[in-house]
C-alpha cells in the first residue's frame, strides 16, 4: 500500500490510464485544429471532437447537439446562469438557488445581484435538502431561472432535482442544475430530468482537468448570451478553439462511466460503510447530511472537540479535506455545515472524505483506524473533551476573550 | 499549508500537556481563545515558594499551530518569576516556530494564555491591580 491515501475524489480524480492513454495521439499525432475545414488533420480532431461529444451526450442521454464544451464546471454555471438570466431578462428579474451551492454558482449570483437581479437564497433542512414547499415558496411571477445542484460537493447529498426540474417547467422558469459532483455517479437522464441547462465537468469523473461540458435543451430551445465572444466556435454559444485532447479525455471518461457506473458505485457503497461503521462507534460522531440520499463515495464527518484543521494534519497520511478552512485568514467554518444548523464547534471539527474508482478495502481499513487513532490522541489535547468528560456544560464555560 | 519542522515537533511530541487542580492555591489557570472561531487554549503554571514557575500544563483545541504555540510556552514559563512571564511576546513564540501570517493569532493566543494564567493566580492571592487589570478596566 502506498502513501499518502488518496481520499478526497470530490476534489478531483485521478485521470484513468485508459483514458490517458486515449488522449496521447491527439497531442502528437492527431493534432489539427478541429475547427480546420479544408484538411485532414482537422477533420481527423474534428472527428475525435464529435465522438467525445456523443458519449458525452450518452451519459446523459441527451442529443449530442446540446452538449456544449466549457472549460470546466466554473465556466459552465457561468455561461449557463449569466447566460440565462440576461438573455431572459426582460421577462423578469427574480432568481432562486439554495445556501449550499458551489461559490461556482453563489458568486455568479452575487454577480447578477450587482447587475440589477433580485435573488433568493433558500435554506436546506438539517439534512442538508432542499424542502419542495419552501421552493415552490420562494417562486415569483418574475423568477427566470432557478438554479439546484444535484450533488453537494461537502456533503455528498442528492437534491430533489427532479420534483424541482417539474414545478420549473410547469411554471416556465428556465431550471439549471450544477450536476459536477453527481455525473458519472448517479444516473442522469435527461429525458425524465426536465432539466434545461446542466453543468458536468471531466476531472470529477477520471477524465482531464480544464474540460467540462454545459447540457443546454433544444427541446424546448432555452436561449443564453454567449459570455466569450470569438469565432463562433459551439454554435456561438462558447468561442474559443476546441482542447481535442482534453475532450477525447473527456469522451472517454463518460464512456466508462457509463459503462462500469452500477459495478463502481455497488464497490465504493460497501467501502464507505465500512468506513462509516468503524468509526462511528466512536463517541460524539456527528455524520453530516443525509446518509441515505447520498452518493456511495462521500462520507463528511464532525469529531467533536477536535478541530479540524488539526486533524488533517494528524493524518498526512491520508488526503482527505476540512470543512474548516482555517488556512485563510478568516478563520470561517465552513458554510455548507453552518447551513444545517451545525453549531461552529462541529463545523470547525468536520472532514470530508470521499473514495472513488481506485480505492481499496485496504486503505480503506488504513484511513479508519488512523483517524481513529489520532481523534483520540487530539481529545487528550483537548481542553473542550477534558470540560465534555468532566460533565461541565460548554456553553457555560467564560473564555477570556483575546 | 508547509508547516515549519518545529510546529510539527510540538504538535507531535507536545510538552506537558493535562492540568492540574484548579483550586490549588498554588496554581493558575488561563483559557483563552473561542471554540466557535475554531481555537481555545487552557494554560496552567504551578508556582514555587520561591515565586518561581516550577510548572505549566497546557490542553489546546485548534490548529497545529495553536498547539505548538502553547506547547511552546509551557517550556519557556518554567523558571520564571511572574513578571518576567509576562513579557513573552507573540512575536517571540511566532519568530521560533516560523508562524506564517495567517498563523500570527496561535502566537498571540499563547502569549494571552500566559497573562491570564498569571493574573488568575496573583488573584488567587490578592495580588490584583496590575498592569493586566487596571487595562481591562480602563
Amino acid at each position: 500500500m502506498k502513501l499518502p491515501i488518496y481520499l478526497d475524489y470530490s476534489a478531483t480524480t485521478p485521470v484513468d490510464p485508459r483514458v490517458a492513454q486515449k488522449m496521447i495521439p491527439y497531442l502528437t499525432e492527431f493534432f489539427g485544429n478541429p475547427a480546420s475545414r479544408s484538411h485532414a488533420f482537422g477533420w481527423k480532431a474534428e472527428e475525435g471532437v464529435e465522438e467525445a461529444r456523443a458519449h458525452v451526450a450518452a451519459l446523459i442521454n441527451a442529443d449530442p447537439k446540446e452538449i456544449v464544451w466549457t472549460s470546466g464546471a466554473t465556466e459552465g454555471n457561468n455561461l449557463a446562469i449569466k447566460g440565462a438570466a440576461q438573455f431572459y431578462k426582460t421577462k423578469g428579474k427574480h432568481l432562486i438557488t439554495q445556501k449550499t451551492e458551489h461559490k461556482a454558482v453563489l458568486d455568479t449570483f452575487r454577480e447578477l445581484e450587482r447587475q440589477g437581479f433580485e435573488a433568493t437564497y433558500l435554506e436546506v433542512e438539517p439534512n442538508g435538502l432542499v424542502d419542495i414547499a419552501k421552493f415552490k415558496a420562494a417562486i415569483r411571477p418574475d423568477t427566470i431561472l432557478a438554479s439546484i445542484m444535484m450533488v453537494n460537493n461537502e456533503i455528498g447529498v442528492i437534491q430533489p432535482v427532479w420534483e424541482i426540474a417539474d414545478i420549473c417547467k410547469e411554471k416556465g422558469i428556465v431550471f439549471h442544475c450544477d450536476a459536477v459532483q453527481a455525473a458519472g455517479r448517479v444516473e442522469i437522464d435527461m429525458n425524465k430530468l426536465r432539466a434545461d441547462l446542466l453543468t458536468i465537468t471531466a476531472h470529477k469523473m477520471y477524465g482531464p482537468k480544464g474540460i467540462g461540458a454545459l447540457y443546454v435543451r433544444r427541446k424546448p430551445r432555452v436561449r443564453l448570451e454567449a459570455q466569450i465572444h470569438g469565432g463562433g466556435h459551439e454554435r456561438g454559444f462558447r468561442s474559443g478553439t476546441l482542447p481535442t485532447h482534453q475532450i477525447v479525455g473527456f469522451g472517454e471518461a463518460a464512456r466508462l462511466a457509463k459503462l462500469e457506473m452500477g459495478v463502481d458505485n455497488a464497490r465504493v457503497r460497501v467501502l464507505r460503510d465500512r468506513l462509516w461503521k468503524s468509526i462511528q462507534g466512536m463517541e460524539e460522531v456527528y455524520l453530516n447530511g443525509d446518509l441515505e440520499r447520498r452518493i456511495p463515495h462521500n462520507l463528511n464527518v464532525s469529531f467533536n472537540f477536535v478541530e479540524g484543521e488539526s486533524l488533517i494534519m494528524a493524518v498526512k497520511d491520508i488526503a482527505v479535506s476540512s470543512g474548516s478552512a482555517c488556512t485563510s485568514a478568516s478563520l470561517e467554518p465552513s458554510y455548507v455545515l453552518r447551513a444545517l444548523g451545525r453549531n461552529d464547534e462541529l463545523a470547525h471539527s468536520s472532514v470530508r472524505i470521499t473514495i472513488g474508482r481506485f480505492t481499496t478495502q485496504e486503505e480503506v481499513d488504513y484511513a479508519a483506524d488512523l483517524i481513529k487513532r489520532k481523534v483520540e490522541k487530539l481529545r487528550e489535547l483537548s481542553p473542550l473533551w477534558e470540560m465534555y468528560k468532566d460533565g461541565v456544560d460548554l456553553n457555560s464555560v467564560q473564555w477570556a476573550a483575546h | 499549508m508547509a508547516y515549519s519542522d518545529k510546529v510539527i515537533d510540538h504538535y507531535e511530541n507536545p510538552r506537558n500537556v493535562g492540568s492540574f487542580d484548579k483550586g490549588d492555591e498554588s496554581v493558575g489557570t488561563g483559557m483563552v481563545g473561542a471554540p466557535a472561531c475554531g481555537d481555545g487554549m487552557t494554560l496552567q503554571i504551578k508556582v514555587g515558594p520561591d515565586g518561581r514557575i516550577e510548572d505549566a500544563r497546557f490542553k489546546t483545541y485548534g490548529c497545529g499551530s495553536a498547539i505548538a504555540s502553547s506547547s511552546l510556552v509551557t517550556e519557556w514559563v518554567k523558571g520564571r518569576t511572574l513578571d518576567e512571564a509576562t513579557t513573552i511576546k507573540n512575536t517571540q513564540i511566532a519568530q521560533e516556530l516560523s508562524l506564517p501570517p495567517v498563523k500570527i493569532h496561535c502566537s498571540i493566543l499563547a502569549e494571552d494564555a500566559i497573562k491570564a494564567a498569571v493574573e488568575d493566580y496573583k488573584k488567587k492571592h490578592g495580588l490584583a491591580g496590575t498592569a493586566q487589570e487596571a487595562k481591562k478596566v480602563a
